[in-house]
């Protein structure tokens, strides 16, 4: 889910609730609420919502004919593993779908857009923090609203600019740039629809700032750059890493933009593995191991860094 | 891996050019008198953003509701509405916002029933941490990689490997059109159990992408429906306790009311989500055997038909579609806290 363009809480003039969503602290009480039915009702929900991927990890380890043969819980009466098909699809070797490669893409394509993106939105975010200037919150009210701005109403413009220049009445405002084999449109594209997101978070951090450390800086004749480098910078550490995980996964498990801007040499893994998927009528076995080489990226950030990543999905989809 | 540490060049040398401008301009600001000294600082913070917001999604934004209004035809012509009728009035098209439509109903309405019974039933439980992490795991899934798991449990002849097929065989008595002999192509049939949904109807095939999409998607609402549900006051609890209130009272007495603005925020996100639904659909079927979406229509429509009128007024479609849920959330969030305040 795209979460960069869902937060749907765009105003910034309701008073900031009360801090609801701390880290849970041990209750006395909660235990008595759950209920021996209850507890089953989530057992059984845990269980069908494992079994799929489950299915496909087991898939992946089984040799073609089993896989297109019989079904993957046979494994347990039959069990015989080989890692062909990791092989397959990693080699270029006859007929492999060479995914190191894309996988390299979307190192490529990913680490870079996430480190612009939040880069540029910190920028700002101090701007609408701790700057005045007139029309201030109006300019942030504005920023804030393109958020609900869905994707697809921004990409075919950009795209084709990309591809012929922008030209204004006549004039062109900047030429064919040329950048059909390059990641930069890639880059520049998720910079662009992240951004509001980016700011929205990050401003409610840096504007949470202790008031008095920033003024007690300024009486001191610190100038913005010197307050935005020794300041805030070290302060918003923990919200910038939050976002940059949550970008992180959403930039490496983007579909579209991949997709419209990829051309065929710089595809990201998820696009290719959607292309591979459609022409694998006949070796689907190697489309088990496609699809996790695909998620190893963010299953790794998911499970070493979950606390994070789950910190900065609450700042992103709920108010405060 | 040369291409990488290509990449990874371009962009320190981009990060750095940018970087040594935006000193540059500041310090030469600096020498300005008084008040430009600090318009110019204000410019190096805001300036970036502002334009990337501009060139990336403001301006294009208005080019693409522009282009939305001209037909496709070399040159484009104006005529209004022309491109969102055809939407309508194409079988196919309509079929696609009529499935869209559905996606939204029922992918928001079991998301958030899901998730608000797993974050109740989870809570407090032994197990809880594991459980939830479980539940959420597809959250870390891109949702293409999604439709390709679900794929292999829908997996159909020639390939008699599906788990669903294996589920729906083992049913003593069910007929052949139900699944019944395990050879249902489900992704590819719209009828299910004899019955053929109208032209302009979603079809069972629909269901299933669907059902995808709550897998994928309760997650993260658990997550933030859990702590929603955790900063109950424990005092609140008591009391009714105390009153002689049973669990289940508690629970939608206390609790429910109490979260809410939490609730409608899921189901605003999931809704969004639900309408934008792009690449479920396009791992799964491409938006064939009458499954698709406007999302994934608008793929389709300008990037292989190149009909940039028509794809443009289905991004603005999408759009305009966005544009009450976050009102009608506005409005429910304020009412809400009024209530919270009283």
């Amino acid at each position: 889910m795209s979460v960069a363009e869902l937060t749907p809480d765009v105003t910034t003039a309701a008073p900031p609730p009360p801090p609801v969503y701390s880290e849970p602290v041990g209750r006395s009480l909660a235990a008595s609420l759950s209920s021996k039915p209850g507890r089953w009702v989530v057992y059984i929900l845990v269980f069908l919502w494992t079994i799929p991927t489950f299915g496909v990890f087991v898939s992946s380890f089984r040799d073609e004919v089993a896989v297109k043969t019989t079904g993957w819980w046979t494994v347990f009466w039959q069990p015989h593993l080989t890692l062909q098909n990791y092989k397959s699809v990693l080699g270029s070797a006859n007929g492999g779908d060479n995914l190191s490669h894309f996988f390299l893409n979307s190192v490529r394509i990913t680490v870079p857009a996430t480190i612009i993106s939040v880069g540029v939105a910190l920028l700002a975010a101090y701007a609408f923090s701790w700057m005045e200037f007139k029309g201030r919150d109006w300019l942030f009210v504005a920023v804030i609203a393109m958020l609900i701005v869905p994707l697809q109403l921004g990409l075919v413009t950009l795209s084709r600019m990309f591809n012929n220049g922008a030209h204004f009445l006549g004039f062109t405002v900047f030429p064919d740039l040329n950048l059909n084999n390059s990641v930069v449109p890639i880059w520049i594209a998720h910079t662009c629809f992240g951004m509001p997101f980016c700011i929205f978070i990050l401003k409610n951090f840096v504007s949470s700032l202790p008031r008095e450390i920033i003024e007690a800086a300024r009486v001191d004749g610190a100038s913005h750059l010197d307050i935005f480098r020794k300041l805030v910078l070290p302060l918003s550490v923990p919200a910038v890493a939050s976002l940059c995980i949550f970008q992180f996964v959403y930039i490496w498990n983007d579909l579209l933009i991949g997709r419209i801007f990829g051309g065929s040499k710089n595809l990201p893994i998820i696009a290719k593995l959607v292309e591979v998927s459609g022409s694998r009528g006949q070796s689907w076995h190697l489309l088990t191991a496609a699809a996790f080489v695909s998620m190893v990226a963010p299953l790794i950030v998911f499970f070493s860094l979950q606390r994070y990543f789950v910190r900065g999905l609450l700042a992103g989809s709920v108010k405060g | 891996m040369k291409e990488l540490l290509n990449s990874l060049f371009t962009m320190a040398v981009g990060l750095g050019v940018l970087l040594v401008a935006l000193v540059v301009v500041y310090t030469l600001a600096s020498f300005l008198p008084g008040r430009w000294k600090e318009r110019g600082h204000i410019a190096v913070f805001l300036i970036p953003a502002l334009f990337v917001i501009l060139i990336g999604l403001f301006i294009p934004m208005i080019h693409t509701i522009i282009t939305s209004l001209y037909v496709d035809k070399t040159p484009p012509q104006f005529q209004w509405f022309a491109n969102y009728g055809e939407i309508w009035s194409r079988k196919d098209t309509r079929l696609t916002v009529v499935n869209n439509l559905t996606w939204v109903v029922v992918g928001t309405i079991a998301t958030t029933v899901l998730a608000l019974a797993i974050a109740r039933f989870a809570d407090g439980m032994k197990n809880e941490k594991a459980a939830k992490a479980l539940i959420f795991l597809p959250a870390a899934i891109s949702l293409a990689g999604a439709g390709i798991i679900w794929r292999f449990v829908y997996a159909s002849p020639p390939f008699k490997v599906g788990l669903m097929s294996a589920v729906t065989k083992s049913i003593p008595g069910l007929p052949a059109s139900c699944g019944g002999e395990g050879d249902r192509i489900w992704l590819l049939e719209r009828g299910m159990c004899g019955i053929d949904p109208p032209a302009t109807a979603p079809g069972f095939n629909t269901f299933l992408l669907i059902v995808v999409f709550i897998w994928a998607s309760a997650g993260i609402s658990t997550v933030i429906l859990s702590a929603a549900i955790k900063g109950v006051p424990d005092s609140l609890v008591e009391a009714a306790r105390v009153d002689g209130a049973t669990s289940r009272q508690i629970f939608y007495k206390v609790t429910l009311p109490y979260i809410r603005a939490t609730i409608i925020t899921v189901a605003t996100l999931t809704t969004i989500a639900a309408l934008k639904a792009y690449d479920i659909v396009a791992a799964m079927t491409g938006g064939n055997f009458g499954t698709s979406t406007l999302a994934n229509d608008y793929y389709n429509t300008i990037f292989l038909q190149n009909r940039d009128g028509l794809g443009s007024a289905m991004a603005v479609l999408i759009f305009l579609l966005v544009i009450p849920v976050v009102v009608v959330n506005r409005r429910s969030q304020r009412r809400a806290e009024e209530l919270m305040g009283a």
